[in-house]
């Protein structure tokens, strides 16, 4: 029956050359884009790293290696970023494991509303909803108070790493959860059943049941909050006041401020290899002595 | 009579206990699970709440110290022709980025069933690498690019004799890349779960290729594209990075404008801006999950936050 079908929908469409040039043309737009503005300036950036500063900024044709061996002397905002997005991760880990098991498994009714609860201000301006923790976090909010209680006036929380790393935590956090609940929606609750009729503990069966089910998902789940809280510009800039100097800061103020194009393009390839070499670790230290799983991205 | 009846309440009263006990811990992990639940969803709403609240506060001082309900900063920011224009340039942007990338990421999401290994494997590799890379990579990569293309000093400016610059034409290209990805991604997972039966059926019927699409796979995937549109929306007309590296004179946004207020000290006018900006990325997705809801009635989850949901796995 189906093969009847497809036969018969083949000379309709019009012989081969003809669904061939319309697959080229459903790609051409989507394969431009990815050409022209994601390889072509991934290159550049690539061969500016090499170049020498114009006078008025810029860029100069050169080969050198100046530009990394600046980057290598600077690299405090390398592990300001790496501190912040290790951190950020695990609490994001911690906050939405069990956000994201309770949904999956207790929700009955409510399944929708939570989710569509979590979706709400992960839709909403994320420049507004990093703007209000300042108001929050500030001298007439949290602050203030721990300032009222210990009567420490100078206590102050903006400006600090604590701050930037609430504000990750709460930028990314939806991220996280997404991924985790999907893997343990999916997850069969025989299996925990069994668990416990086999004499495992409650602990014992999240450690050895809950948990290796919902890997997948957490493995995606960190990754797709480590990368760009990694690359982070806005965050740190508004809740950290400038004084907590990640790589978003320099890389930003490299190109905008001293417009330093070859130092900043280093910088850039630098943070891209990072990242590189954070996910291909990642991936392969969770998957070590397991079956193969899908461990897509997105 | 006796000695059979001893070990029978012993075993039970030794079971009981332990049953208990772990009813006890249960209960208390429930209880857990519950109050960390609530917990995490008061720390979502909470920054929310605060701009919006602050935004109708009267004082003429502190952001802070509240001073009386009003509407005065909404009545203050409105009639400002800053705030006017760089909204409209948000729509601009917002707009134009959305349908671009609805087109573009449908139609590769579409094409793509149809193509060779060879040319999926690094298709894909690059849709994901354009969705995960921080957006700081892609905003100084792209501003890069067209400042040695067409900006002053450019390959093109200086074979054409024509500037370009930065502008519109520079900042929507440079956000759609991100968002034909999220839409491809979107219409593809939608495609990947659809019902071919009916598409077969049309073809049985002598329904040809274009009439089979529009009447029959269009509508199914109409959900996802309807979300992508709006997503593109949302992260275009809210989008800060990527707009300050290729933005030119005149075409600054909303955000642009925010940052700006922000980093010169906020004033009760700031939450007011704040609170517009919640308001329209607020109902662009009231708009989608009312859009989406009337279709998929088929019992599957294809309201708007669901696909979202759905999608990050």
């Amino acid at each position: 029956m189906t093969a009847t079908a497809a036969d018969r929908a083949r000379p309709v469409e019009g012989g081969k050359a003809r669904s061939r040039l319309l697959t080229g043309a459903l790609l051409l737009p989507a394969t431009l884009w990815y050409v022209v503005l994601l390889v072509a300036p991934i290159l550049i950036v690539l061969l500016f790293s090499f170049g020498n500063r114009g006078r008025t900024g810029g860029y100069v044709a050169a080969f050198t290696l100046d530009n990394y061996l600046t980057a290598f002397r600077t690299l405090d905002p390398f592990f300001t970023s790496l501190r912040l997005s290790v951190f950020g991760t695990a609490l994001c880990l911690l906050v939405g494991l069990p956000l994201a098991y309770f949904i999956a498994t207790r929700a009955t009714k409510r399944k929708a509303l939570l989710i569509v609860l979590l979706v709400v201000p992960f839709w909403t301006s994320f420049l507004i909803r990093t703007y209000a923790w300042i108001l929050i976090l500030g001298p007439d909010g949290l602050a203030g108070f721990f300032q009222d209680l210990t009567g420490n006036t100078s206590f102050r929380i903006l400006g600090t790493e604590p701050a930037v790393l609430i504000g990750l935590v709460y930028g990314y956090l939806p991220l996280m959860i997404f991924p985790l609940y999907v893997t343990l929606e999916r997850m069969d609750r025989s299996l925990v059943e069994a668990s416990k009729d086999l004499g495992a503990g409650r602990w014992a069966t999240f450690r050895q049941v809950t948990l290796p089910i919902a890997l997948p998902g957490l493995i995606t789940g960190s990754i797709l909050v480590f990368i760009p809280m990694m690359g982070e510009y806005v965050i740190p800039q508004l809740l950290g006041y400038g004084q907590v100097y990640t790589v978003g800061n320099l890389l930003y103020s490299r190109f905008l401020d001293n417009r330093n194009w070859p130092s900043g393009s280093a910088l850039g390839v630098i943070l891209i290899l990072i990242m590189l070499a954070v996910v291909t670790v990642y991936v392969w230290f969770t998957n070590r002595g397991r079956t193969v799983r899908d461990v897509s991205v997105v | 009579m006796a000695s059979p009846a001893i070990p029978i309440p012993a075993s039970r009263t030794v079971g009981g206990r332990a049953r208990a006990n772990v009813d006890r811990w249960g209960q208390l992990v429930e209880a857990w699970l519950r109050g960390h639940t609530l917990l995490v969803y008061l720390f979502l709403y909470l920054p929310i709440v605060v701009v919006v609240v602050f935004s109708f506060n009267g004082t003429q001082r502190r952001v802070t110290q509240w001073d009386g309900f009003s509407i005065r900063w909404y009545e203050n920011v409105l009639s400002n022709k800053e705030v006017q224009r760089d909204l409209g340039n948000s729509f601009i942007v917002g707009i134009s980025t959305a349908v671009i990338s609805t087109i573009a990421g449908t139609m590769a999401a579409l094409g793509l069933q149809r193509t060779p290994k060879w040319f999926r494997l690094p298709f894909d590799a690059l849709t994901y690498i354009s969705v995960i890379v921080p957006e700081l990579v892609i905003a100084l990569a792209t501003l890069v690019f067209f400042a040695s293309t067409i900006g002053r000093d450019g390959i093109v400016t200086s074979a054409t004799g024509v500037e370009l610059g930065f502008g519109f034409h520079t900042i929507v290209p440079a956000l759609s890349l991100f968002n034909i990805s999220l839409v491809l991604l979107l219409v593809r997972a939608r495609l990947s779960g659809m019902d071919r039966t009916h598409v077969e059926a049309s073809y049985d019927l002598y329904g040809t290729p274009w009439r089979t699409f529009w009447q029959i796979t269009f509508p199914q995937l109409l959900p996802a594209i309807v979300a992508g549109f709006l997503l593109s929306f949302t992260f275009s007309f809210d989008d800060y990075l990527i707009t300050t590296f290729v933005n030119g004179a005149g075409t600054t946004t909303m955000p642009l404008y925010v940052f700006g207020q922000i980093k010169r000290g906020v004033t009760p006018a700031t939450n007011a801006v704040a609170a517009i900006m919640l308001l329209i990325t607020l109902s662009v997705l009231l708009v989608g999950q009312l859009l989406t809801r009337r279709r998929g009635a088929a019992g599957q989850d294809a309201s708007v936050a669901g696909m979202i949901a759905e999608q990050s796995t």
